[in-house]
C-alpha cells in the first residue's frame, strides 16, 4: 500500500443546473487511490459515484458546474489544456463503463475497436502492429486472440467485458476506473471478472477505482472501501473492515442487505431500509440519511454531519459515531452546529 | 399431507427451435413438487433454463413432453384449462421501469388484469387493497402516478400488486430484486415473506443469488444444463451441498468467504449442445482435480437420473451420496 | 416496512408536449402560418361570394388583368378575381391532403401495427401487401382511376391515400416491433392478454407519437399531389384548388403573357402550406425525441 498516489480527488463538488434549482451530485468528496491497490466505491442510485467516475476523465455533462481538484498522477484534469486532457485520456487514465453491450459498437469486430485507441494515441503505428497488440491485449484478458475478428453480439455478456477491460488497457494506463462492472453478469462469470481486474493490478502496478453498489462484492476484492450516500462519502475504511463491521448506520445496513450464508440470523429475516435513496436535488437538511436512518436522534436532523476519525485508519461521517470509533447512546454529540 | 401439492412437475420438457432446426432442450426432465404455502428457489446461470421453466410454469411455454399437475390432476393443453390456471398463477416481472408501460398510470398497470378477465367488483376498492398489502400507503396517492415518478422499490411493489390483485394462489417471481438499490432489496425480500405468512401464497423465485434463497427460500432447486442438479431443504442444500457445481457456485459468491472460491472455466454452455453422461462433466472441478477418478467413468458416458424432487436433499452426481442412482432410460 | 410516498422527486421528464414544442421556434412559425391558412379555408365561403366564382357573372370583368386596387390579386383568364380563387381554393386543397392523409394514416398505422404483432402467416401477408402497394407507381394509377372511374375528387383522394399508407405502415411495423419486445408486453400476456389487448392498449399508445409526427409530413406530401393531380387535369374540372388554379395558368397561357399574378400566389400557398406543415412535423419530431433536444 505505499504506492504513489495515482488518482486524488480533493473537495470535488459537482452540481447540474435544472429547471427546478441546482442538483448537488457530489458534496465534498477526498478519495485517493493508489498503485498497486483497489479501492471500492460503494454506493445505490442517485449517490453520485457515477458523476464521480466521470469527472476522472472530464468527461462530466457539459452543463455540470465541477469545483475541487481531480489529480491524476499529480495533475489537475480539470484545468488541462484540451490537448494534454486527450492525451491523459485512456494513456494515463481508463475506464470500464457499466452496460458493456450499449459500449460497443455493433458493426465493428472487437479487434478493431479495441485497435482504436492505440492509433489515436500513437498514429504512427501501423494497422498491423495495433491488430498486434490487439490480440496480445485480448489474451491478457482471458480470450484467444482470434476473437478479434468477431463482432460483440457473438460474444457472451462475460466475454464482452472482458473486451471492455482489454480496451481500457490498450495505451497502458496506470488508473483503470471501473463503473459496475459485473452487475448483470452470473455470479460465476463476476467472479472470472474480478480475479482478472485483480490480477491485472497485481502485474501491472495499477490503481483500480472500483464502482458497485453491491458491498460484498467490494468487500472481496478491495483493499480499502469507501460509501457514498447523497453526494458525500459516509464510511473509509480498509474493506473487511467496512464490510464486516461498519460503523456508519448507512454501511450496516448495506452489509446486511447481502446476508452471509449459514448465519442463522439472516435466515428468514431479509435486512433493509425503509424508503428510498434520495434525489440529489431533494436533499433534506441536516444528515441526508436522517429520513432512513434506523438510529437517528434529534440532532441528526439539523447536523450535517463531517467525515472524521473514527477508529484506527477509518473515518464515518456520523453524530453518534465517537473518534474512537464506539457508538454513541443519544447525548450532545461531539459536533456543534456550524 | 392428504391434500395433493399444489404444483407437481412430472419430467416436464420445454424445447425450442434452435439455430440449425435442432430442436433445443431448454428444459430436458424436471420433476418438482411445490406445497402450498413454500418458497421455492430456482437458482442457476443464465442458459441453465430456470427463465423457460418458470415461463412453463406460467403457462407462457408449451411443454414438449412431461407433465403438469395443478392439485393433483393434469393440465391440459386446452384454452379454457390453461385460463382457468393463469388466473391461478401470476408472474413477478424482474426490470421494474420495463415491466410497467410508461404512459399508463398505477392504477391502469395494477387494474391491467383485472380488466383483461373482466372479473366484477370494485376495481378501485380492489386496487387499492392490493397496493396497499405491497406495501404502498397511503395507496390513493399513487393511483394516478406514472412509472418515471416512482422509485425502483415502488415500481416493484407495484408489479406485485398488480399480481395480488387477482387472488393468485402460486407467485413467480422472476429475479424480483437483482435490479433494486441493495438497500431496498431487504424490503421487498420481506414483502414477500409476509405474503406468504399472510395470505399462505405460494411463491417460486427464479434467480441466480443464493444469498437470496438463504434469506427467504425453504427449499432450494440448482438447475444446470436443463435439469436439477441439487434439490432440498435451503439449509441442507446450502450447508452441505452434495453437486460440485451447487458448491463451486456457493464457493464464489462474495458473502461466503469461508470457503476457497472453485472459479469455474470457461463460460455457461449452449444448450443446444449437451454433453454425453453427466451434463456438466466438462466443467467439473471434481472430475478435473481426481477426485471422482472412481466414478470418472461414468461421469463422461452414463446420463443421471431425473432428481425427484419433493422435499429430500437429493444431488444428480455420481460422487454423492444420495440413493443408490440409476442410470437413464431417456 | 411500508414504503413512504416521498414528495414527488422533481423529475425532469414528461413536461407537456406544448411546452415542448413552444419551444421550437420554426414549429411556431409553420403552426401560424397553418394557422392562418386554415381560417382562410373555414371562412373561405364566408369571404368569397359565389358570383366572383362564376365565370358567366365576370365576364364583365378584364381578363388577365394585372393586380390593381379593385382586384388586388388581379384577374384569370375569365374575368375572375385570382384572390378570391386563391381563398376558394384553399378549401379544397387542405380538405383533400387532409381526407387522403386521414385514409392514409389509418390504413397504415392498422396493417403497420397488425403486420408487427402477428408474426405468423398473417403477418407475412401482410407485409407482402404492404410491400404491393409500395411499389404502385402514383401517377399512372391516377391516370388509370381517372379514366375508368372519371374525375373526381373522390378519385384523387383515393389515389393518393391508396399510393401512401405503405410507408406508414412500414414505419409503425418497425416501431411496432420495439415496442412488442419490451417487458411491459410480457407482463400482459402473463396477465393473460390477448392480441387485442396488447395492441391497443400497450403498442397504439406508443406508436401514437410517432405517427403524429409522421402525419404532418404525410399531410404536406397529400396536397402536394392533389396539386400535381389537378395541375395534370387529372381532378375534378369544376372543383377550384390551386393546382386547378395552376393549370387554368397553364392553359390559358399565363406564362408566355406574363401574368405571374396568376401562377405566383397559388404556388406560393402550396408552398407555404407544405414548408408550415414540414416546420410542424420537425419540432414535433424533437419535442417528441430528448435526444434530439440536446443539440
Amino acid at each position: 500500500m505505499v504506492g504513489e498516489p495515482l488518482l486524488e480527488l480533493r473537495d470535488l463538488h459537482v452540481t447540474y443546473p435544472s429547471l427546478q434549482g441546482p442538483v448537488r451530485a457530489v458534496r465534498g468528496v477526498d478519495l485517493t487511490v493508489r498503485a498497486g491497490t483497489v479501492v471500492g466505491l460503494a454506493g445505490e442510485s442517485g449517490c453520485g459515484k457515477s458523476t464521480l467516475a466521470s469527472t476522472v476523465l472530464r468527461m462530466q455533462a457539459p452543463s455540470a458546474q465541477v469545483s475541487g481538484e481531480v489529480l491524476v498522477d499529480g495533475e489537475d484534469v480539470m484545468t488541462m489544456r484540451w490537448g494534454r486532457l486527450r492525451a491523459v485520456r485512456w494513456a494515463e487514465a481508463s475506464m470500464v463503463f457499466q452496460g458493456a453491450l450499449h459500449s460497443l459498437n455493433p458493426v465493428r469486430r472487437i479487434g478493431q475497436q479495441i485497435a482504436e485507441p492505440i492509433t489515436l494515441h500513437e498514429p504512427k503505428t501501423t494497422a498491423r502492429a495495433a491488430a498486434l497488440r490487439a490480440g496480445e491485449l485480448l489474451e491478457r484478458v482471458g480470450l484467444p486472440a482470434n476473437r478479434a475478428r468477431s463482432y460483440p453480439h457473438q460474444l457472451s455478456g462475460g466475454q464482452r467485458q472482458r473486451v471492455m477491460i482489454a480496451m481500457a488497457l490498450a495505451c497502458s494506463p496506470r488508473l483503470l476506473v471501473a463503473d459496475e462492472p459485473t452487475t448483470a453478469l452470473d455470479v460465476m462469470v463476476q467472479a472470472q471478472v474480478l480475479d482478472l481486474l485483480t490480477g491485472l493490478v497485481r502485474d501491472l502496478d495499477l490503481g483500480l477505482l472500483l464502482i458497485s453498489h453491491d458491498l460484498s462484492v467490494l468487500g472481496t476484492t478491495c483493499d480499502r472501501v469507501a460509501v457514498m450516500y447523497a453526494g458525500r462519502i459516509v464510511e473509509e475504511a480498509p474493506a473487511r473492515a467496512v464490510f464486516a463491521d461498519a460503523r456508519h448506520p448507512y454501511g450496516k445496513a448495506l452489509s446486511a442487505a447481502f446476508p452471509t450464508i449459514g448465519d442463522p440470523a439472516s435466515r428468514r429475516a431479509p435486512r433493509g431500509l425503509a424508503g428510498d435513496p434520495p434525489f440529489p436535488g431533494a436533499l433534506p437538511v441536516g444528515c441526508s440519511f436522517e429520513p432512513r436512518c434506523p438510529s437517528a436522534i434529534g440532532a441528526c436532523s439539523s447536523t450535517d454531519p463531517q467525515l472524521l476519525p473514527a477508529g484506527p485508519d477509518r473515518q464515518a461521517a456520523c453524530l453518534r459515531v465517537a473518534a474512537d470509533g464506539s457508538w454513541l447512546s443519544p447525548e450532545p454529540t461531539r459536533q456543534e452546529t456550524p | 399431507m392428504s391434500q395433493p401439492p399444489l404444483l407437481e412437475l412430472r419430467g416436464l420438457q420445454v424445447h425450442y427451435a434452435g439455430a440449425r432446426g435442432a430442436p433445443v432442450r431448454a428444459v430436458d426432465g424436471v420433476d418438482l413438487t411445490v406445497r402450498r404455502g413454500e418458497i421455492i428457489a430456482l437458482a442457476g446461470e443464465s442458459g441453465c433454463g430456470k427463465t423457460t421453466l418458470a415461463r412453463t410454469v406460467l403457462g407462457l411455454e408449451r411443454p414438449a413432453g412431461g407433465q403438469i399437475l395443478v392439485d393433483g390432476v393434469a393440465l391440459g393443453s386446452r384454452r379454457r384449462e390453461l385460463t382457468a390456471w393463469r388466473r391461478r398463477v401470476q408472474l413477478v416481472p424482474q426490470d421494474p421501469m420495463g415491466s410497467l408501460n410508461p404512459r399508463r398510470t398505477v392504477l391502469d398497470a395494477v387494474a391491467e388484469g383485472l380488466r383483461i378477465h373482466r372479473l366484477p367488483g370494485d376495481e378501485r376498492a380492489l386496487v387499492i387493497d392490493a397496493l396497499e398489502r405491497a406495501g404502498l400507503r397511503p395507496a390513493e396517492r399513487f393511483l394516478g402516478r406514472f412509472p418515471h415518478e416512482l422509485s425502483g422499490g415502488q415500481r416493484q411493489r407495484v408489479l406485485i400488486a398488480g399480481a395480488l390483485v387477482l387472488g393468485p394462489e402460486l407467485l413467480v417471481a422472476d429475479e424480483p430484486v437483482s435490479s433494486l438499490d441493495a438497500s431496498v432489496r431487504g424490503a421487498i425480500l420481506a414483502l414477500l415473506l409476509k405474503l406468504r405468512d399472510e395470505l399462505g401464497l405460494t411463491v417460486l423465485v427464479v434467480t441466480h443469488d443464493l444469498g437470496l434463497a438463504w434469506n427467504i427460500a425453504d427449499r432450494l432447486a440448482v438447475m444446470y444444463l436443463g435439469r436439477l442438479v441439487e434439490v432440498g431443504p435451503t439449509e441442507e442444500v446450502l450447508a452441505d451441498p452434495q453437486h460440485p457445481y451447487t458448491q463451486a457456485l456457493l464457493s464464489v459468491v462474495p458473502e461466503s468467504r469461508h470457503l476457497k472460491p472453485i472459479v469455474l472455466r470457461g463460460e455457461p454452455p449452449d444448450p443446444a449442445k449437451i454433453p454425453n453422461g453427466c451434463r456438466f462433466n466438462p466443467r467439473c472441478p471434481a472430475l478435473a482435480s481426481g477426485r471422482a477418478s472412481a466414478v470418472a467413468g461414468s461421469c463422461t458416458s452414463v446420463g443421471l437420473e431425473v432428481l425427484h424432487g419433493t422435499g429430500e436433499h437429493e444431488a444428480a452426481c455420481w460422487l454423492s451420496a444420495s440413493p443408490a442412482l440409476r442410470p437413464l432410460s431417456y | 416496512m411500508s414504503a413512504l410516498l416521498q414528495p414527488a422527486p422533481p423529475t425532469p421528464a414528461k413536461v407537456s408536449l406544448w411546452r415542448l414544442f413552444r419551444q421550437e421556434r420554426g414549429g411556431m412559425v409553420g403552426l401560424g402560418v397553418l394557422g392562418g391558412f386554415v381560417v382562410m379555408a373555414v371562412l373561405a365561403s364566408v369571404l368569397v361570394d359565389d358570383s366572383a366564382l362564376d365565370v358567366t357573372a365576370n365576364v364583365m370583368n378584364p381578363e388577365l388583368a394585372p393586380p390593381s386596387p379593385q382586384f388586388w390579386l388581379g384577374t384569370d383568364e375569365n374575368g375572375r378575381s385570382v384572390l378570391a380563387l386563391v381563398v376558394k381554393g384553399s378549401q379544397v386543397s387542405l380538405l383533400v391532403g387532409l381526407a387522403a392523409t386521414a385514409i392514409s394514416i389509418a390504413i397504415g398505422t392498422l396493417v403497420g401495427i397488425a403486420s408487427g404483432h402477428f408474426r405468423n402467416w398473417f403477418g407475412g401477408l401482410l407485409e407482402r401487401l404492404t410491400d404491393w402497394f409500395l411499389v404502385i407507381p402514383f401517377l399512372p394509377l391516377a391516370i388509370v382511376l381517372a379514366t375508368v372511374l372519371g374525375h373526381s375528387l373522390l378519385n384523387v383522394i383515393a389515389v393518393i391515400g391508396v399510393t401512401s399508407w405503405p410507408a406508414t405502415a412500414r414505419l409503425v411495423r418497425a416501431q411496432t416491433l420495439t415496442v412488442e419486445a419490451r417487458p411491459f408486453v410480457e407482463r400482459a400476456r402473463a396477465l393473460g392478454g390477448g392480441d387485442w389487448h396488447v395492441m391497443s392498449r400497450h403498442v397504439l399508445p406508443n406508436v401514437m407519437p410517432l405517427v403524429m409526427a409522421n402525419t404532418t409530413l404525410t399531410v404536406a406530401v397529400a396536397i402536394l399531389s392533389e396539386t400535381t393531380l389537378s395541375f395534370l387535369g387529372l381532378g375534378d374540372p369544376f372543383a377550384i384548388s390551386w393546382g386547378s388554379m395552376l393549370e387554368g395558368a397553364f392553359v390559358s397561357g399565363a406564362i408566355s403573357r406574363g401574368a405571374w399574378w396568376y401562377l405566383l400566389p397559388p404556388g406560393l400557398c402550396v408552398v407555404a402550406v407544405v414548408l408550415a406543415f414540414t416546420l410542424i412535423g420537425r419540432a414535433l419530431e424533437t419535442a417528441l425525441n430528448p435526444r434530439l433536444r440536446e443539440r
